[in-house]
């Protein structure tokens, strides 16, 4: 019905399943790191502010390689994560999908750091005084005032780990139904004679996605605007 | 029953305010800038003191030589802000019933029926905070604290962001709160209006500092205080009983131990209480009773005290009965009639002078 080979839509699933894990560990990270940034002062803040936003300057290439050394088999964190829990990230799909959050990071950081920045605190202290926790405050006041921008970050992110090449190629290689994702099937398909058709079709599907997703993103956070206006009126 | 004994250093403001009342209304009075916040921010556990203690009903909130320190949520406190702070994801019932539902049902002692009914609220409890007006929002604002079931509720001048007609509106919810509910409340306010009208307990702060703690008719009308409780607004509050309603003229007449006083018709039963708020600039002297004149009142009162400044202005304070009265005059009337200490002379005041907001139910 879509037009899809069997392989192209391997690719594509493959693709999907990497940015979908790699947004939703991170999400959850990047909440508390946006929280933190934007609310909390503590020592080192600077730095922690600079590290997250590493990814956005360095050239992927160098984030890859500093992957592959860190998280490779015989790397210092890769040989500990492999021997103690027998986790491996190397030449995986989860190193994929470990480089796409990674390269997302700061763009969803960004966009809940700054919707956090936005909430009147003092709806955070008035919600204190009715008897909440700081946790409850949180995941009553805090989290659905920041949707809009937890939305826009997890989309932003979910659309550069679909686009992410340098990293993903230089950690876990181009290994066709396990690291091949779009971008890199693409490439692939440039690199070999007569290949430019495949590789259209494949740039065609990602076009489809990148919008679909700014579409589906819209539409969320339109509708979490809506949600504070009256219905009845 | 509320015990504060603080002392706080925020920057270069210094804030030592110690204070003891126990009343309906004890109002926080003082211009901006004069701690009246920081103080009841320290009792909700917003800010933290460096020294002294808070008690409410003798639970402590706050103790730093015991190293009490309760968290605001646990203080069991309805703090109603200036500008009412609705969260706004939420309706209004929502937003009503956010406190209540983190109360253990144990601690509850008023519901969710009560509390509309008393405020209004019916008809809102679906609607989202931004479709409300300034007053609607304030009046969910003051069930939200209600509901959170507190020990004591504290006001931070809930009606400074309201228009005169929404302002009379509230606080004729906040004197049916004080009369239909058991909780005190502290009212923080830089309007004379508002904490004559409130409060029976009144603490003046000036610049971090408490001026005076005392009843209402007593703390304002004296002369000393004058720079804190502000030029303009200076005056006397007189507690009365209605006694009478002149249909005709539309004329209500007051009564206290000094005398009669005649105001613009009340809606209040005869026999009610009344607190009557008089302008110092508002009342002029006589040395004999007029006749012919279109100032209603007439009040016998003898020159208690003369604070004479500078300028072209002197106050007085005037005895009538046991109830005190401030004067405003020019100095060049004040030297005319030649007015000195224990004189007997006449304080005259228009009618008109009464508007609704300076006359109200204690």
């Amino acid at each position: 019905m879509t037009g899809l080979s069997p392989d192209e839509i391997g690719i594509l699933a493959l693709s999907l399943r990497v940015a979908i894990v790699s947004v939703l560990c991170s999400l959850p990270i990047a909440i508390v790191v946006g929280y933190g940034l934007a609310r909390l002062s503590f020592p080192g803040k600077t730095l922690v502010d600079a590290i997250v936003h590493l990814p956005l300057v360095l050239p992927p290439v160098v984030v890859g390689f500093a992957l592959l050394v860190l998280l490779g088999k015989r790397g210092p964190i890769g040989s500990l994560l492999d021997e103690w829990f027998g986790i491996v990230f190397a030449f995986r799909w989860t190193g994929a999908a470990l480089a796409s959050a990674l390269m997302g990071f700061p763009l969803m950081v960004r966009a809940i750091r700054l919707s956090i920045e936005a909430i009147d605190q003092r709806l955070e202290v008035a919600a204190r005084t009715l008897g909440g926790s700081r946790l409850w405050v949180f995941a009553s006041i805090t989290l659905p005032l920041a949707l809009p921008g937890i939305i826009t970050g997890t989309v932003l992110s979910f659309a550069r780990g679909l686009g992410e090449f340098g990293a993903t190629i230089t950690f876990v290689s181009n290994i066709p139904g396990e690291t091949q994702t779009l971008p890199l099937a693409i490439y692939t398909f440039t690199q070999v004679p007569g290949g430019d058709a495949q590789a259209l079709r494949l740039s065609i599907v990602a076009v489809v996605l990148s919008i679909a997703a700014l579409a589906t993103s819209e539409w969320l956070t339109r509708r979490s605007a809506q949600s504070h206006r009256d219905d009845r009126r | 029953m509320i015990d504060v004994d603080i002392e706080q250093r925020l920057g270069d403001f210094h804030l030592e305010v110690r204070f003891s009342a126990e009343a309906p209304i004890v109002g926080l009075f003082g211009r901006s800038g004069s701690g009246k916040t920081s103080v009841i921010n320290a009792i909700a556990g917003i800010g933290r003191p460096q020294r002294g203690s808070i008690r409410v009903n003798d639970t402590a909130l706050f103790d730093a030589a015991r190293r009490v320190d309760l968290p605001p949520d646990k203080r069991r406190i309805g703090y109603v802000f200036q500008d009412a702070l609705l969260f706004p994801h939420m309706d209004v019932e929502s937003n009503l019933l956010y406190g209540q539902r983190l109360r253990a049902p144990a601690d509850r002692f008023i519901d969710e029926a009560r509390v509309v009914d008393l405020l209004g609220l019916r008809a809102l409890l679906r609607r989202k905070p931004l479709a409300l007006s300034g007053g609607e929002k304030q009046r969910v604002a003051i069930g939200r604290a209600l509901l959170a079931q507190p020990r004591i509720l504290l006001m931070d001048e809930p009606l400074a962001a309201l228009d005169i007609p929404r302002k009379t509106e509230i606080l004729e919810y906040i004197e049916r709160l004080r009369d239909e509910l058991d909780i005190p409340i502290v009212y923080v306010s830089h309007s004379v209006t508002e904490i004559t009208r409130l409060a029976d307990t009144v603490v003046v702060l000036s610049d971090g500092k408490c001026l005076a703690v005392g009843d209402v008719d007593d703390v304002m009308g004296r002369l000393e205080l004058k720079p804190a409780t502000g030029r303009y607004e200076a005056g006397s509050v007189l507690d009365t009983r209605v006694t009478s309603h002149d249909a005709e003229d539309q004329i209500t007449t007051l009564a206290f131990d000094g005398g009669e006083l005649f105001v613009p018709r009340l809606d209040a039963p005869v026999g009610e209480r009344v607190r009557a708020r008089i302008r110092a600039r508002d009342v002029s002297l006589s040395i004999q009773r007029p006749i012919e004149i279109s100032m209603l009142n007439v009040l016998r009162a003898n020159v208690t005290s003369i604070q004479e400044e500078t300028g072209p202005i002197v106050d007085l304070r005037l005895a009538a009965g046991s109830a005190t009265l401030v004067a405003r005059i020019t100095r060049r009337s004040f030297r005319q009639l030649g007015i000195h200490n224990g004189q007997e002379l006449y304080a005259l005041v228009k009618a008109v002078s009464f508007d609704r907001r300076s006359v109200g139910y204690a």
